[in-house]
């Protein structure tokens, strides 16, 4: 049979009129006060247009109308089966300070891993040094391995700080936006099926595993405990959760003990990357400041001790922030 | 010419049980859209540093580390921004006619946004999104690593607008309406591909190269005067395209 073309538009084509009006709308303002009876409307003007799409795909072989009719089918869904909202996290100080948190515990396996392969990197770099000491300008970053721990901290102390306060502002800039890009990348690379993010958390343990021994074998820890502790205590932990957040991904993406299609994998777990890699962002703005504007300051401009004592208090605080943060609030 | 590169499309189904499919963008507008973005994010930042530079009159170094945050900030919420306002959209795929959507055809979802541009730096490995593109290129609906992760795709929104039958049905006067009995005949005996097949052709004969339009017609006409046969004055002088605008009339037009 073929379709009577012309009767079929008569009373077709305001149907597809009143809907793509419709649709101009909503597009527009995706949430209006529209009541059941205007809804009901919208729905049947689209339930009409999906079987006048039946009709001319069944009945003729006109590419265009049938483009034009999938176009109106396909606008009319995403509207009428759009997903409920993403459960609200809270305003951003409840959702850093609760959700994020929750998040992080969620997945506490993915940041023990996470944790294990960062150490595992630091033995092996202190390990690597310690047999062949003529690596260090390899394993050491930043122009370490150019000068020893002893000559760093003498210039350190003849500096007094003179040199960095110049340039405190754009250094902690920097330091914010490279660690964010980096935390950022180490996430991204568990699309890898969690190799890229594995490799990164190895690295970056053998580059601090190498220059702990460094400044351990040259007398100089107590140098090297008041320079990393009152910004590494915020900055490791925050690269750590980010390869946490990496390690989930490319658990996702693998699937191990899950038996969802990967696309429904990745969706459960998007929200959680999403509030890890916030709650990371933040804790690298904190630690890009501190390591300025504290961290470059040494003896005997800023005591050792106090500085110690900063960076202790301050992981202490964080680990408790992680193991407690929004722990009464269930609905995160 | 034929294209070297076929879109595919995204077939989806309604719970209706409704089949629609959405045309999948192409490398080539994602890219240009890229490049606008880009564009748009260097011009940003040109902008910031131009701002910084009153601030460096009362600190260089305040100004200076403002400029880097600020562009960092520009250049990765631009196009989270944008997606999230926009439903899908920046500046450069609205220019291009481009739209990010979930891959069940539906709008995204804040975190979906947010993934797919936080793993750019990912796609865009070694360098110029080559593993990115190299990832789309594989990808059944060209997705790249972000997209793979956020569940997204890049679809076309071009608008379609209905062909105007009306006018292309309203022909003049038809001499083989004269022999109703005949018509009646022909609608009988035509099969529903051979009358889409004609109907296609008329609506597209603007499209067609003047020596394949001729061929096209002769056949079609071909065919259709082998299925009934008309008196002499009814198709007498009628061209062979003519007479398949009178055959579609025949068909498609209200008895």
């Amino acid at each position: 049979m073929i379709l009577d073309l012309q009767r079929f538009l008569e009373t077709a084509r305001p149907v597809w009129t009143a809907l793509e009006k419709d649709l101009d709308y909503l597009e527009n303002d995706p949430d209006p006060a529209w009541d059941l009876a205007r809804t009901e409307q919208f729905y049947r003007l689209y339930q009409q247009t999906s079987a006048h799409l039946a009709e001319v795909r069944h009945l003729t072989a006109e590419r265009e109308l049938r483009g034009y009719l999938e176009q109106l089918v396909a606008r009319s869904y995403a509207r009428i089966y759009v997903r409920g909202k993403e459960k609200s996290r809270g305003r951003w100080w409840q959702w850093f300070t609760a959700a994020f948190p929750a998040a992080v515990r969620r997945h506490a396996m993915a940041g023990v891993l996470s944790v294990g392969l960062f150490l595992v990197g630091c033995l092996f770099g202190a390990v690597a040094l310690r047999i062949d000491p003529t690596a260090k300008g390899a394993l050491l970053p930043f122009g370490h391995g150019q000068q020893t721990p002893t000559q760093r901290v003498q210039k350190e102390m003849e500096d007094q700080g003179k040199k960095i306060s110049q340039a405190r502002g754009r250094f902690s800039a920097e330091l914010m936006t490279h660690n964010t890009q980096v935390a950022f990348f180490t996430l991204g690379l568990g699309m890898t099926w969690g190799l890229g993010t594995i490799v990164m958390l190895f690295y970056n343990g053998v580059i601090l595993g190498a220059v702990a021994l460094d400044y351990i074998v040259d007398g100089q820890l107590v140098f090297l405990m008041g320079w990393i502790l009152p910004h590494g205590s915020v900055e490791i932990p925050a690269i750590l959760l980010a390869g946490q957040a990496g390690l989930v991904l490319g658990h996702a993406l693998i699937g191990w003990g899950n038996r969802l299609p990967r696309r429904l994998r990745l969706r459960a777990v998007l929200p959680d990357l999403v509030t890890m890699a916030g709650g990371v962002a933040v804790l690298l703005v904190w630690a890009g400041i501190i390591e300025s504007f504290f961290s470059q300051y040494h003896e005997p401009v800023v005591p050792y001790a106090l500085k110690i004592a900063f960076g202790v208090v301050q992981l202490g605080a964080l680990s408790l922030f992680l193991a407690r943060g929004g722990a009464n609030e269930s609905s995160l | 010419m034929k294209a070297l590169y076929n879109e595919p499309l995204l077939e989806l189904q309604t719970p209706e049980g409704m089949a629609f499919s959405l045309p999948l963008a192409g490398p080539v507008p994602r890219l240009l859209a890229l490049w606008v973005d880009l564009a748009i994010v260097m011009v940003a930042g040109g902008l910031v540093q131009k701002v910084m530079a009153v601030v460096g009159a009362f600190s260089a170094d305040a100004a200076q580390g403002l400029a880097t945050v600020m562009y960092f900030v520009v250049s990765l919420g631009y196009g989270i921004l944008c997606e999230w306002l926009w439903q899908g959209q920046t500046v450069g795929k609205r220019l291009l006619g481009i739209r990010v959507m979930d891959r069940d055809g539906l709008p995204m979802h804040v975190s979906q946004i947010v993934v797919r541009n936080l793993l750019r730096p990912v796609d865009m490995l070694p360098a110029f999104y080559l593993v990115g593109g190299a990832v789309a290129l594989a990808s059944q609906y060209g997705q790249r690593i972000g997209d793979l992760a956020a569940n997204t795709v890049v679809v076309r929104t071009r608008q379609v607008t209905p062909p105007d039958w009306q006018k292309l049905l309203a022909g003049k006067f038809n001499s083989m309406l004269e022999h109703p009995h005949l018509a009646a005949r022909l609608r009988q005996r035509v099969t529903p591909v051979l009358a889409g097949v004609a109907l296609d052709a008329l609506v597209r004969r603007d499209q067609l190269e003047d020596g394949a339009r001729v061929e096209l017609f002769r056949e079609l006409a071909g065919r259709l005067r082998g299925l009934v046969e008309f008196p002499a004055e009814a198709v007498e002088g009628l061209s062979d395209e003519q007479y398949v605008r009178n055959a579609v009339e025949i068909l498609y037009r209200s008895r």
